[in-house]
């Protein structure tokens, strides 16, 4: 049985999942993944050449509201949960090069 | 009255009737929260004070004759996994441990309007993923009728409260059966009702076209009631449905005449544990003798499942746990170099191994070339299994089935076997994936004296067949009426 999962392809899934993975992670997790993966190329058997997904089982469309204001959080509520802050926003490390 | 044992209707006619106070009976509770919880780990957080206090508030506003809500001095224990305002709401994650949330879910204002004493919050797998409660960053929980093995995952808190007496009712939330198993593994009742009928409002979010809240509770009536009280249209989910709810409770005892119970010969293949199989059989007699008719169902896709859904889930949560970067709230890492690796660090430390495993798998199977290969044939595979549903349903009312394979399995035995986990998951997770209600009730003992669930799922928004159908089941049987050894008096 030949792994479908290289270590290197679970780093760059690791990567777009903004995820650091120890070594050991890594090794471990592409073993058990490829377990998963394995098993679940069982619905290659199932021929769904005429079906249509379906992605949610009410199949609802278009729930809109008025574009009405309605009360939300404060301020103080919004940040009261944040890890860095300055009274008024979020602080994070800087995204912008220069000032 | 014994408050020890009595179900949440018992309770609540005794509050009613001025017989028993709600201050009395939270104490009681948190009483036996002190006593017990310690062994089985069913908390992660108990607001005595808070529940003291709205017991007291309760008893006043009853002694001055003003009206109280539905459930009013009922205390209730809720998943972590449920936004409590002010309240920790952690879903057992290292990632959010510090967090309380600055508003309540849906679920929890109407527990509040419904005058309910909210003991606590229970312990769950991290993020609602998992079967047993093992994958919690904080604790495990024990199954009460037996400390070595697991409550069954992931309302694994919520169900032990039940099952120990530690509170009469108690909310978990359903993705694949993380209600109706652990119902099954602690001998309570336990209820996914159909998606759309409760609002995902404040339910922290894990696969977003599959996660249901629902009801705990030591019988039928406990779960009516308190599914009642959680329905409903909310304009703040907008997958929530705008139908009416029924009065559960008053058609209850109303027996379905001509009743069809469905069974599939699929659900009785290899690696479905004897005495399992037999509890379910025993259940279709205990029907028939009732003058229900027994037919054979054919649900040809329901081997197909545990793959869709193993591909879906992942896949939604790995969009729905995007937003725990370290930004806004939760856990943020104490050093890293730059924006991305602050993210990457943040959630290297906040999430445990399942949750990596299932973000993993769900980016991989959203990733270009593999998109349609894996998520768009899960979805495909999904409606096959859906429409198996509809088609089962022109001819039975409710379908009746194993909840697990096994009764309750030993602390530590699957969790290094991913895959054999999710495999256990086989006769919950297809209601999931079609947003069909099922409730778990206890059918009956294995010779290790382990409870063992029977399970009912019926069409949409079938609720009140699946409930009078349950009940007729009930009514027959002892199973409800047993407590865990652990639980009765000393």
């Amino acid at each position: 049985m030949t792994a479908r999962l290289t270590r290197d392809e679970v780093a760059k899934v690791a990567l777009l999942g903004r995820l650091k993975l120890s070594a050991d992670e890594l090794e471990q997790m592409t073993a058990q993944l490829d377990r998963v993966l394995e098993y679940v190329d069982i619905l290659n058997e199932v021929d769904t050449e005429s079906i249509e997904p379906l992605a949610h089982p009410i199949e609802l469309s278009n729930v809109f509201r008025d574009d009405i204001e309605q009360p939300c959080l404060s301020r103080e509520e919004a940040l009261a949960n944040a890890p860095k802050t300055d009274g008024r926003c979020f602080v994070v490390p800087a995204i912008l090069d220069g000032n | 009255m014994s408050i020890l044992g009595a179900s949440a209707s018992q309770l609540l006619a005794a509050l009613t009737s001025g017989e028993l106070s709600a201050v009395a009976l939270a104490t009681a509770c948190l009483d036996r929260i002190e006593q017990l919880d310690g062994t089985i780990g069913a908390f992660l957080h108990v607001d005595r004070k808070g529940a003291l206090e709205q017991a007291a508030l309760i008893d006043q506003r009853r002694r001055a004759g003003q009206p109280v809500g539905k459930l009013a001095g009922l205390p209730v224990a809720v998943k972590d996994v449920v936004c409590t305002r002010g309240l920790p709401t952690t879903c057992a994650s290292r990632s959010l441990e510090n967090f309380r949330p600055p508003y309540d879910a849906d679920v929890t204002r109407r527990l509040r309007e419904a005058d309910a004493v909210i003991l606590g919050k229970t312990n769950m797998d991290e993020f609602a993923m998992g079967s047993s409660t093992e994958n919690s960053a904080f604790k495990i929980t024990r199954n009460p009728w037996d400390t070595t093995r697991t409550p069954g995952g992931s309302s694994g808190g919520s169900a032990a409260a039940v099952a120990a007496g530690l509170a009469p009712l108690a909310i978990g939330s359903d993705t694949g059966g993380s209600i109706r198993q652990p119902a099954a593994f602690c001998g309570v009742v336990g209820m996914k009702p159909t998606y759309g009928r409760v609002s995902r409002y404040g339910l922290v979010a894990f696969a977003s076209s599959l996660d249901q809240l629902g009801p705990f509770a030591s019988d039928v009536a406990g779960a009516a009631a308190l599914l009642e009280v959680m329905a409903g249209h909310d304009p703040r989910d907008s997958t929530s449905v705008d139908r009416p709810v029924p009065d559960y409770r008053s058609t209850l005892e109303q027996p379905l005449s001509g009743l069809r119970v469905g069974v599939a010969p699929e659900h009785f293949a290899a690696g479905l544990d004897e005495e399992v199989a037999s509890a379910v059989h025993a259940a279709a007699d205990i029907y028939r003798s009732l003058g229900a008719r027994i037919v054979d169902v054919a649900l040809p896709h329901s081997k197909y499942g545990v793959a869709a859904y193993y591909l879906i889930a992942p896949s939604e949560a790995a969009s729905n746990l995007a937003r725990y970067d370290g930004v806004h709230y939760g856990h943020r890492a104490a050093s890293f170099d730059g924006l991305i690796d602050m993210y990457a660090t943040s959630r290297g430390e906040g999430f445990g191994p399942e949750v990596k495993r299932r973000i993993m798998l769900g980016n991989y199977a959203l990733s270009a070339g593999y998109y349609d290969a894996y998520y768009l044939k899960a979805l495909k595979v999904r409606r096959l299994i859906r429409q198996d549903f509809d088609r089962a349903f022109e001819t039975c009312d409710v379908l009746l089935s194993p909840v697990a394979p096994t009764p309750a399995f030993k602390v530590g035995e699957l969790v290094d076997d991913p895959l054999a986990m999710y495999l256990s998951d086989i006769y919950t997770l297809s209601a999931n994936l079609a947003g069909l209600p099922g409730i778990s009730l206890p059918g009956g003992f294995s010779q290790r004296g382990l409870p063992i669930g029977i399970q009912l799922v019926g069409p949409p928004f079938g609720e009140e067949t699946l409930l009078r159908a349950a009940r007729m089941f009930e009514r027959e049987t002892p199973w409800h009426t047993k407590r865990p050894a652990l639980a009765v008096a000393r």
